[in-house]
């Protein structure tokens, strides 16, 4: 691991000053993901601004009816939220269904939005990889492609995002909280959060330098019966090869992310609007324009069979 | 944990007087100390209280937690295994909850209480958990067996708790005790002896014992 030094921020609008202003400067929170990564020297901060005494470790109903999740809430806390578990099934069920019971304790709210891939090539400090060092290429496309992306990715980059938890927020239409260091705040749709890799696949959020996500905001419940349906090459402890995230009406409406197959979590609100026609019209438009590799092809069915399991989960 | 902040900025002023007070000699010789003064990290001071007692620790910020108990606590019950968090041997208690310590940092637990292997039992008084272990044979090399220990205690009171798993039918009802919920919440500590279905019996055991 390189040298950093560290300290606790006091308040949000000191932590994004520090690390805007400080040059190679980064938040730390659980620290599940980036201590990974700083001990492999793929993240090289020189100081880490630890965020956990900043009160941001509440959940709060808004006034609208929904929750507004704070950035350190850890996964643990979160999934066993009654209120969570109660409205939002589907959310609850995407933290179980990732990582260990350990890091579930420690991973946050705001760190799981920004963890980084699992592509192998990414990991592979002697590989090329355009995320960890912008122009160097992608060894990943012509190389074991198992895991990788097969939508969304681009002649430059084809790492999956490899959240659970996101696919979940994506399919509720969560709003992602920041502030920056003039204390000016926003509210990021989820949809909008997580970037496609284009020809800066280093680019993975909307967030500016110095940005710091405060909360996650979910709208008011929407009823519906709510599923996360994993499949990956163990029972327990992998990431998803493909991973659904449903919400399913009673009259057959409703809403489908997927994870596992794309730079980020994929939904379409198109290809929503023809569940009552079942889950072969539903993956054809969710899946159009697929560009799979040899090794990945398998995830485009296993698309369509996931949902159809979801599907007829939702009518029993 | 305040001082710390204010260690930092001290020594950030010490820094920047450190590049004003070499300005009058040559310029070599001012970026030589600028240099050299970067890249040494102080170590930060804090207090670990680990399995009951207070233990004041000056450390380097990039020692894990993992490595302040065994390298610098001389605690060597908590094993290093892939020191990634993917196989569970270092898994501790901070503050009653079981994490990775080989990813966390000492620094960021200042004032939290840990509870280690051998902080649970003793060989004269050990713990119900590890009794179990002996007692349906959870464990065959034993390297993992502390982290399988600490975890299985934690798990436990996570069911307890009411905290969901990916094993859990009804998420508005409570987890049960089921062996299905003991695995899956298990999954995050590897034993490649292959022990699982020994340690799921000891975690059962005591499950079934009045607390």
């Amino acid at each position: 691991m390189r040298e950093f030094t560290y300290e606790r921020a006091t308040s949000t609008l000191d932590a994004a000053r520090i690390v805007t202003q400080l040059k190679g400067a980064k938040f730390i929170a659980g620290g599940t993901n980036l201590l990974d990564l700083m001990k492999l020297e793929i993240e090289t901060p020189s100081h880490l601004v630890d965020l956990q005494d900043l009160g941001l470790d509440r959940i709060e109903e808004t006034a609208e009816g929904g929750l507004r999740i704070g950035a350190t809430v850890t996964n643990t806390r979160l999934a066993s939220d009654p209120r969570v578990r109660r409205g939002y099934g589907v959310l609850a069920r995407a933290i179980v269904a990732g990582a260990s019971g350990q890091l579930r304790n420690k991973a946050t709210t705001g760190g799981n939005l920004l963890q980084r891939t699992r592509c192998p090539y990414f990991y592979d400090t002697n590989q090329a990889c355009n995320k960890r060092m912008p122009g160097s290429g992608c060894a990943a496309i012509a190389g074991v492609s198992r895991q990788l992306a097969v939508i969304g990715g681009s002649a430059d980059c084809i790492a999956t995002n490899p959240g659970d938890m996101a696919v979940a927020l994506r399919a509720l239409d969560a709003l992602v909280e920041t502030v920056r260091l003039d204390g000016q705040t926003r509210a990021i749709a989820i949809a909008d959060f997580h970037r496609l890799p284009g020809a800066t696949p280093h680019v993975e959020t909307a967030l500016e330098p110095g940005e710091l996500i405060t909360a996650v905001t979910l709208p008011p419940p929407i009823g519906g019966r709510h599923f996360y349906q994993k499949v990956r090459d163990r029972a327990s402890y992998a990431f998803a090869l493909v991973s659904v995230a449903a919400v399913i009406h009673e009259n057959g409406s409703g809403r489908v992310a997927v994870g596992g197959i794309a730079p980020k979590p994929w939904r379409l609100e198109v290809a929503e609007a023809a569940l009552p026609r079942g889950a072969g019209a539903v993956a054809d438009a969710l899946m159009n324009g697929a560009q799979p590799t040899h090794d990945n092809a398998f995830k485009v069915p296993l698309v369509e069979r996931t949902l159809a399991y979801v599907m007829a989960q939702a009518k029993g | 944990m305040k001082d710390q902040r204010n260690l930092q900025l001290t020594r950030r002023d010490v820094l920047l007087s450190a590049v004003t007070a070499a300005l009058p000699m040559v310029a070599g010789a001012a970026q030589a100390e600028t240099i050299r003064s970067v890249t040494d990290v102080r170590k930060l001071p804090l207090t670990l209280r680990v399995n009951g007692k207070d233990r004041e620790l000056e450390l380097d910020p990039r020692t894990t937690l993992l490595d302040s108990l065994q390298e610098h606590l001389h605690l060597s019950g908590t094993k290093k295994g892939c020191d990634h968090g993917q196989c569970g041997a270092c898994t501790v208690l901070v503050n009653g909850v079981r994490i990775n310590s080989c990813l966390s940092l000492a620094v960021m637990h200042d004032g939290d209480s840990i509870t280690t292997i051998e902080g649970l039992g003793t060989p004269d008084n050990l713990h119900p958990m590890q009794a179990a272990f002996i007692k349906h044979d959870g464990y065959q090399c034993g390297y993992c067996t502390p982290g399988q220990i600490c975890s299985a205690v934690a798990v436990l009171n996570e069911i307890k708790a009411g905290i969901p798993s990916h094993a859990t039918g009804d998420l508005t009802g409570s987890p049960e005790t089921s062996n299905v919920e003991m695995r899956e919440r298990m999954s995050g500590n590897i034993c490649r002896c292959g022990a699982y279905s020994n340690i799921a019996e000891a975690m059962a055991e005591v499950a079934r014992s009045p607390a």
